[in-house]
């Protein structure tokens, strides 16, 4: 079936079978490799894009179930050369170890600031990560670099 | 994934129609079960049948002393918008994680009636009525057993109307994997009348009348402090046994009505 998506701000329309997942579209016909499968069962948030501004696991939402949506993936998020502050913030403050988990963690990190504003918790952070697992960092430099990110997303609005 | 017809009507009639033709037909909502359960091949369905375009089943609202959500609401939009109903908006908050509660809605889990499914447990203790295409029942006739409800064949949820208590809360313990109730105790307080499902425990949701019999003469811990639910109908599963089920029911009991408000 034809399916239309605003994808990191271009239209695509691709012809695609009704079961295909939002992840695979993006991942094998769209080649952005960047979203990741994990568990493949909305657990480890290592699929993570926003759809229309909110964070939701691709890996359980049918490509056909947001025909006509805008959709942001990691690949979306940086300024040409500049990182985004989000991903700027996980290199300066040490937030990822093997990377799996971390295109769906800079994803949370947004979704986080999107629902609690850019001054949020260690604490709050800490909580709203229950969607996403890491195996390697025990999540300390993660919350440090969400928070530091979401700071440096208010200094960048206020700017 | 098994592949399948895919279709996205925008009235409740086209929706109707759509299933009676489809064979094997499920209806999608949030997906957030429906789509696992393909996956494991629980679910095979020919034809899905997506009722997010149909207008007028979303977002909450209050009408005298009923708060009405829409079936299609999701989970974040409840936890954020229900808070006249504290439990209601509390335990919306528990569901899943952040990106599953932005897909997940009220309609999609109580259609499937999960025995560890939260919903089950607030619809009972605040003596919803649930609305359909074609009729309206009381949550105590809604949910029947495991995975079993009132609904017929293509029969489609349009919205919950919760009674406003003068306070509730929901106290869950959950699976720390799967974030699913291994017990959940939904207690509401209606002037000196207290309601007190469980979930997660049984079967099904289910009422505890000696809870609710003590409560309503002291709605205080201590009140049902001596009490101790009959675990002879209780799950024992990998997570916990019938007998930690039973006594977690008692303290996730003590826990509600500490929060309730």
């Amino acid at each position: 079936m034809q399916t239309r998506l605003t994808i990191n701000g271009t239209d695509h329309s691709r012809d695609v079978a009704p079961a295909t997942l939002l992840v695979d579209l993006l991942r094998d016909e769209l080649g952005l490799t960047g979203t990741h499968i994990g568990c493949d069962t909305s657990q480890c948030g290592a699929c993570n894009v926003l759809v229309g501004g909110e964070a939701v696991k691709s890996c359980t939402i049918l490509a056909a179930q947001v025909d006509g949506k805008a959709i942001t993936t990691i690949e979306g998020i940086a300024s040409g050369e500049t990182l985004h502050p989000m991903q700027a913030a996980f290199r300066e403050h040490h937030g990822l170890q093997c990377g799996f988990c971390t295109p769906g963690m800079v994803i949370a990190g947004l979704e986080i600031v999107r629902r609690h504003g850019t001054d949020v918790s260690a604490e709050t952070i800490t909580h709203d990560l229950e969607g996403n697992l890491c195996r390697c960092t025990g999540y300390v430099n993660i919350v440090k670099a969400i928070q530091a990110g979401a700071r440096a997303m208010g200094e960048q609005a206020h700017a | 994934m098994r592949d399948f017809d895919y279709s996205r009507p925008t009235s409740l009639a086209d929706a109707a129609a759509a299933f009676a033709n489809g064979g094997e037909a499920a209806f999608i909502a949030g997906g957030h079960t429906l789509l696992p359960a393909i996956k494991s091949r629980l679910r095979m369905p020919d034809t899905i049948i997506d009722l997010s375009a149909i207008p007028g089943l979303t977002g909450v609202s209050r009408e005298a002393d009923t708060l009405w959500v829409g079936a299609m609401t999701t989970h974040a939009v409840v936890a954020l918008e229900a808070g006249v109903i504290s439990g209601l908006a509390q335990m919306a908050a528990l569901i899943g994680d952040p990106q599953v509660r932005n897909r997940g809605t009220i309609g999609g889990v109580i259609a499937n009636n999960d025995p560890s499914a939260d919903y089950p447990a607030a619809l009972v203790a605040l003596d919803a009525t649930v609305e359909t295409d074609r009729a309206s029942y009381a949550a105590d006739d809604f949910f029947q057993g495991m995975f079993s409800t009132a609904l017929a064949d293509g029969e489609i949820v349009t919205r919950i109307g919760f009674k406003i208590p003068q306070a509730s809360a929901y106290a869950k313990f959950r699976n720390p994997a799967s974030r699913y109730a291994v017990a959940g105790v939904f207690v509401a307080r209606f002037g000196s009348a207290v309601r007190v499902a469980v979930t997660g425990a049984g079967p099904a949701v289910f009422r505890w009348p000696e809870a609710e019999a003590a409560l309503s003469a002291d709605f205080k811990p201590a009140a049902v402090a001596g009490l101790r639910l009959d675990d002879s109908d209780l799950n024992t599963d990998i997570h916990a046994s019938a007998e930690f089920r039973a006594h977690l029911v008692g303290v996730m009991l003590a826990k509600a009505i500490t929060d309730a408000r």
